[in-house]
C-alpha cells in the first residue's frame, strides 16, 4: 500500500515502506496513527470492540447448533415467502441484503461528496441511506411477526432445535437495533450537513469539537459496519 | 491541506474540481464505488443462489465462505477506505478480529465433546 490518504491530522510525517513504517509509527511520541484524527481512530477502535461482540454472538450460535442433538430448523423453509402458490426460499432475507448493501453504496457516495463541500448532494444521499436503512428495519419487524405468529419463542419453536429461537432473536435483533441506531444518527448528521454545520465548524453537542465534513466519513464507517456484520450473519445463519 | 499533500492523492485529485483547495480526507472516483456496489450484487446474488440450487455439504460451505470473505474485502478496502490508510491503522484493526479464530478452534472442539456426552446420556435414558 504505498499511497496513504492524508487526513486532517497536522503535519503526517513521510511513512517509511513496510514493516519499518508500522514499528517507526507505533514507537513514535504521542500519535500512533499518524494521519488519522482522533474521531476516525476512535470509530475503528468502537468497531473493533463490536466486532468482538457480534463474533461472541455467532460463535455462541455456532456452539448451541453444534452441540444439540435434535435437528436444527431449515432456514430455506422457515424463512421461505409464498408467492403466488409457490415457496421461493429465504427471498424476504435476500431483499433485505439488496438493500442493505445499497444502502452502504449510497452512503460511500454520500462521503465523497461530503468532502467535496456538496451540501445538497451530501444530505440527499444520507436521506436515502437512512430510507433504505428503515426498509430493513421494516421488513426486519415483518419477519420477526411471521416467525412469532408461527410459534418461534426465544426456549421452543415447531420447526426442532430449540437453540433455533434465542439465536435468532439475539443474533437479528442486535443487529436491527444497530441499524436503527443508524438510522437516527444518519438523520441527526444529514440535519447538520444541510444546515452548513461542517461549513463553517460549528461545535458538536458531545465533545464541542468544530463538526468538519470528516464526521459524514465517521458516520459512514459506523453505516458500513453494520452491513459488513450482515454479510456474516447471513453467510451464517441464513445460508449455513 | 497543502498544494504538495493534495498531489499525494496522485491521478484521484485530477477530476476535483479546484483541487488543491477542496482535496482533503478520502476521495476516490464515484464510479469506482459503483462498480463495487455492482459487485456487491453480483456476489450476494451468487450466495443466494448457493441456497435456491441447493449445493449442499463441503461445496456449499466453501462456496458460502468464499463469497462472504470477498464480500466483507470489498467493504472494508473500499468503503470504508481501509485500502487507503497507513499500514500501522489497518493492522491494528485487521489483526486483533484473527483471534476470533482461536476461540471458534476452542468451542468447536468444545460442542463436540458436549454432543458426544449427550448422545452418550440421553441414550442411556
Amino acid at each position: 500500500m504505498a499511497e496513504t490518504t492524508i487526513g486532517p491530522a497536522e503535519s503526517p510525517s513521510p511513512r517509511q515502506p513496510g514493516r519499518r513504517g508500522i514499528i517507526a509509527d507505533w514507537a513514535s511520541d504521542q500519535q500512533a496513527f499518524k494521519n488519522v484524527s482522533w474521531g476516525k481512530a476512535m470509530i475503528w477502535i468502537f468497531l473493533l470492540s463490536d466486532t468482538f461482540i457480534f463474533g461472541c454472538f455467532l460463535l455462541a450460535y455456532m456452539t448451541a447448533r453444534m452441540s444439540t442433538t435434535v435437528p436444527w430448523p431449515n432456514t430455506a423453509e422457515v424463512f421461505a415467502l409464498h408467492i403466488a402458490g409457490h415457496s421461493v426460499p429465504l427471498l424476504l432475507i435476500a431483499i433485505m441484503t439488496f438493500v442493505l448493501i445499497s444502502s452502504s453504496g449510497t452512503m460511500a457516495m454520500a462521503v465523497n461528496f461530503g468532502y467535496r463541500h456538496d451540501r445538497r448532494k451530501t444530505a440527499a444521499l444520507m436521506l436515502a441511506t437512512a430510507a433504505l436503512g428503515a426498509t430493513f428495519v421494516g421488513m426486519q419487524a415483518f419477519e420477526w411477526t411471521e416467525l412469532i405468529m408461527k410459534g418461534v419463542r426465544p426456549w421452543a419453536n415447531p420447526f426442532g432445535a430449540p437453540q433455533f429461537g434465542p439465536a435468532f432473536f439475539m443474533i437479528t435483533g442486535f443487529h436491527g437495533t444497530h441499524v436503527t441506531i443508524g438510522v437516527i444518527f444518519l438523520l441527526i448528521i444529514a440535519r447538520k450537513v444541510l444546515r452548513g454545520d461542517f461549513d463553517h465548524g460549528a461545535p458538536g453537542f458531545f465533545t464541542s469539537r468544530r463538526g468538519r465534513y470528516e464526521n459524514v466519513e465517521i458516520m459512514g464507517l459506523y453505516w458500513h459496519f453494520v452491513d459488513l456484520v450482515w454479510v456474516f450473519i447471513f453467510a451464517f445463519f441464513y445460508l449455513w | 491541506m497543502t498544494q504538495a499533500e493534495a498531489q499525494e492523492h496522485g491521478a484521484e485529485v485530477a477530476h476535483v474540481p479546484t483541487a488543491a483547495a477542496r482535496a482533503e480526507g478520502q476521495q476516490h472516483s464515484i464510479k469506482l464505488y459503483l462498480v463495487v456496489w455492482g459487485w456487491l450484487f453480483v456476489l450476494s446474488t451468487c450466495s443466494y443462489a448457493v441456497d435456491y440450487f441447493n449445493f449442499q455439504g463441503y461445496l456449499r460451505w466453501s462456496l458460502i465462505v468464499t463469497l462472504m470473505l470477498l464480500k466483507a474485502g470489498l467493504i472494508v478496502a473500499i468503503f470504508m477506505h481501509m485500502a487507503w490508510e497507513r499500514l500501522a491503522l489497518a493492522y491494528a484493526i485487521l489483526v486483533p478480529p484473527l483471534l476470533i479464530l482461536v476461540f471458534l478452534t476452542i468451542m468447536a472442539l468444545e460442542s463436540d465433546y458436549t454432543a458426544l456426552t449427550r448422545i452418550l446420556w440421553f441414550g442411556t435414558q
